[in-house]
């Protein structure tokens, strides 16, 4: 039997495959340290002080009741994702039955499994793309310390905080459905605190 | 169940039509020179009453001074498998002939090997890195990977 050539595969393209590795070498140069919870930013007592609590607490209701999380499954805890969707624990009682396609119209990713340095352009543009306000859920011991790979340290990002700032960890490997459960409700509990106007800025008025 | 090929056995049927090809048999495998390889190949899958049509894996195994690379034949006629192994002594730049224009199933298994391993499979239509990014220095599944 006859086998083409290498060039007349598409996916041998060998230039396209050394600007892949240039993307992802410059991305694990660039992230090496971890991104603060995003709840260290807001520490301004200023902001602290003032509370617009009527308006506040009705955007922060609308938010937290319409998580809908941004499909990005790399792994195997993706099973027990799938299993708190289901019928038996059954996410959809919070408000978030709807997996999202499109980053576009998610607002929460539940990043479920271990990520490899090849994989993580693609987290983090998947992450740029969602609309704000948004938030991540480090779900999984992978993605929160690189698990039991971390020693295979050449392919696995030590942790999903080394390219997205992520609000919430749940631990386990994999965590439990209800783990993961909890973990939603606790992101929940951190919306509603959330202050969505810049009092700073109304301030400046 | 699938009954394993007495390894001797096939040997002698080897040696016939290519002398000193087989390095070493045991009782359910063969180590084949590896020059010698593509032509044992040829030769296990189109035989008559041998027919490993069916590749069920190829992989290689690091034993400091030389690699090994495993090929796992069936038959799916005979319902028979045989193993099959190659070596090679050079470390800094061990190649094989690949098999993929025999079983087409070694593509991204050899891939595989040369990502991890180094082994270049010569032959091979598109011999490039399959799991790590190009660019990556060094083949993480050897021994003296740090």
């Amino acid at each position: 039997m006859e086998i083409k050539p290498a060039a007349k595969y598409i996916y041998s393209d060998i230039e396209l495959d050394r600007e892949e590795g240039q993307v992802i070498e410059d991305l694990k140069a660039n992230s090496q340290e971890p991104i603060p919870d995003p709840d260290q930013w807001l520490g301004e007592e200023l902001e602290q002080n003032i509370l617009l609590t009527t308006v506040d607490a009705l955007i922060n209701w609308g938010r937290r009741s319409s998580l809908w999380p941004a499909i990005c499954f790399p792994a195997c805890c993706a099973f027990e994702l799938i299993a708190a969707n289901g019928p038996r624990f059954d996410l959809a009682r919070f408000g978030m039955e709807i997996m999202r396609a499109s980053p576009r119209q998610a607002d929460l990713m539940i990043t479920a499994g271990t990520l490899t340095w090849k994989m993580a352009p693609n987290v983090r543009r998947i992450y740029n793309q969602m609309a704000e306000p948004k938030w991540v859920i480090a779900m999984g011991a992978c993605a929160i310390s690189g698990g039991i790979f971390a020693s295979a340290e050449y392919a696995v990002v030590p942790g999903y905080n080394r390219i997205i700032p992520v609000d919430v960890y749940v631990p386990g490997c994999p965590p439990r459905p209800e783990a993961l459960i909890y973990g939603i409700q606790m992101l929940q509990k951190k919306i509603a605190r959330r202050k969505n106007i810049d009092v700073r800025k109304l301030l400046e008025r | 169940m699938t009954i394993s090929l007495s390894g001797k056995e096939v040997t002698a049927q080897i040696e016939e039509k290519f002398p000193d090809s087989v390095v070493e048999s045991a009782q359910d495998n063969l180590v084949v020179k590896s020059d010698a390889l593509l032509d044992v190949a040829r030769f296990l899958k189109d035989t008559e009453g041998l027919d490993l049509d069916f590749l069920n894996f190829v992989t290689a195994v690091d034993f400091y001074d030389h690699f090994e690379v495993v090929y796992m034949l069936s038959s799916l006629e005979h319902n028979h498998s045989l193993m099959v192994k190659a070596r090679c002594y050079d470390h800094e730049n061990p190649a094989l002939p690949s098999v993929v224009s025999l079983w087409q199933g070694a593509d991204f298994q050899e891939r595989e090997i040369y990502d991890l391993f180094g082994i270049k499979f010569e032959g091979h239509p598109n011999m490039k890195r399959i799991f790590l990014w190009e660019g990556f220095e060094g083949h993480p599944l050897r021994k003296d990977f740090i």
